[in-house]
């Protein structure tokens, strides 16, 4: 009996004197568009499917909860307000055969000049294409002075030339579909990502 | 040959070598990047490869875009280990590990998970998350 108390004592001692685990918090959070995705927690045998806005799986706790816009804020702030901007995407089409821009695209310039200032040290990738009018090299080619124009614009307003990559689709990948030979002024275009 | 291998890296990212798979956007505060036995102070602009530690101190924050546009950040006193990171820019297939063995994250995923599901995995001490999309945050307190 008093062997047994000594020995529950003992295991007592050592469950109080083992180090803490570590206290886990996982919390899924809605998207800026509102959207909520889901996070599966494995947890040894326990698993947990978070998919509603500020599901939280804790470790020590097999209930699901849910903590308030506020609560995640105070614990996690620094860390969301580090988040790199999400990367933007453009497209600017072009006049046919040439590598001059439609007069809404010099427009929309501005809006890929907006996002470029407001990064730090943005990086941008910029691709060309044409439609399918022309010889499939000559495409090759046109896409890539395409590209190559517009990053001359964004080199003449101040992005340094080796944060910039371009490259030329020419054909090869249409934004709509179509025979040889059609005009469509949705695929002559560059798109730009900046990031 | 060697100038279209050249060509074919340079057209995926402005990154300067193929062992980079990420950008340092976000800089604050006392921070750096273990890369084998160097400790490089974080700056904006750093590229990230795998196996770095991204290690914080207590005003220490850092933001990193990926090559498929997954975006993760590390909050204060926080170690954060790039297990794994792989990236087809063609397929948008491969896989992305990482371990957060204290502090916070903050993680928006990206391209690999938009093509497979399961390409993403944050490993913490006491449980791995599968990441079937968009935002979430991970805190390890010890």
């Amino acid at each position: 009996m008093g062997a047994v108390a000594v020995i529950a004592a003992i295991g007592l001692a050592i469950f109080l004197l083992r180090p803490a685990a570590p206290k886990e918090t996982v919390i899924v959070v809605p998207s800026p568009d509102g959207h909520t995705g889901t996070v599966v927690v494995q947890r040894g045998e326990t698993r947990q499917v978070l998919d509603q806005p500020y599901a939280t799986s804790r470790s020590g706790d097999d209930k699901v909860e849910q903590l308030s816009a506020a609560e995640v804020d105070e614990a996690f702030g620094p860390t969301l307000r580090a988040l790199p901007a999400p990367p933007a995407s453009f497209t600017l089409y072009f006049i046919t055969g040439t590598d001059e821009l439609t007069a809404e695209s010099k427009a929309e310039l501005q809006n890929v000049l907006a996002a470029l200032k407001e990064r730090p040290l943005p990086d941008v990738q910029v691709i060309g294409h044409t439609d399918t009018v022309g010889e499939l090299l000559a495409n090759d080619r046109l896409s890539a002075q395409r590209a190559e124009t517009v990053k001359g614009f964004l080199v003449q307003i101040g992005i340094p030339a080796e944060r910039i990559t371009t490259a030329g689709r020419g054909e090869r990948e249409p934004l709509i579909r179509t025979p040889d030979e059609v005009d469509e002024p949705r695929n002559r275009r560059v798109e730009i990502s900046v990031r | 040959m060697r100038w279209t291998i050249a060509a074919v890296l340079l057209g995926v990212s402005t990154w300067a070598t193929a062992s980079d798979v990420g950008e340092i956007k976000v800089a604050k505060g006392a921070a750096y990047l273990e890369r084998g036995e160097a400790r490089l102070p974080v700056k904006v602009g750093m590229p990230v490869q795998q196996s770095d530690k991204v290690v914080t101190g207590a005003d220490g924050t850092v933001g990193i875009t990926f090559a498929d546009n997954s975006l993760l950040s590390v909050g204060p006193d926080s170690v954060l280990a790039i297990d794994r990171y792989v990236f087809d820019s063609t397929t948008y297939a491969g896989q992305f590990d990482s371990t957060l063995s204290k502090g916070t994250l903050a993680v928006i995923s990206g391209k690999l998970v938009k093509q497979s599901p399961d390409a993403m995995r944050v490993h913490t001490p006491s449980a791995i998350m599968g990441v079937r999309g968009t935002e979430f945050l991970v805190k390890v307190e010890r």
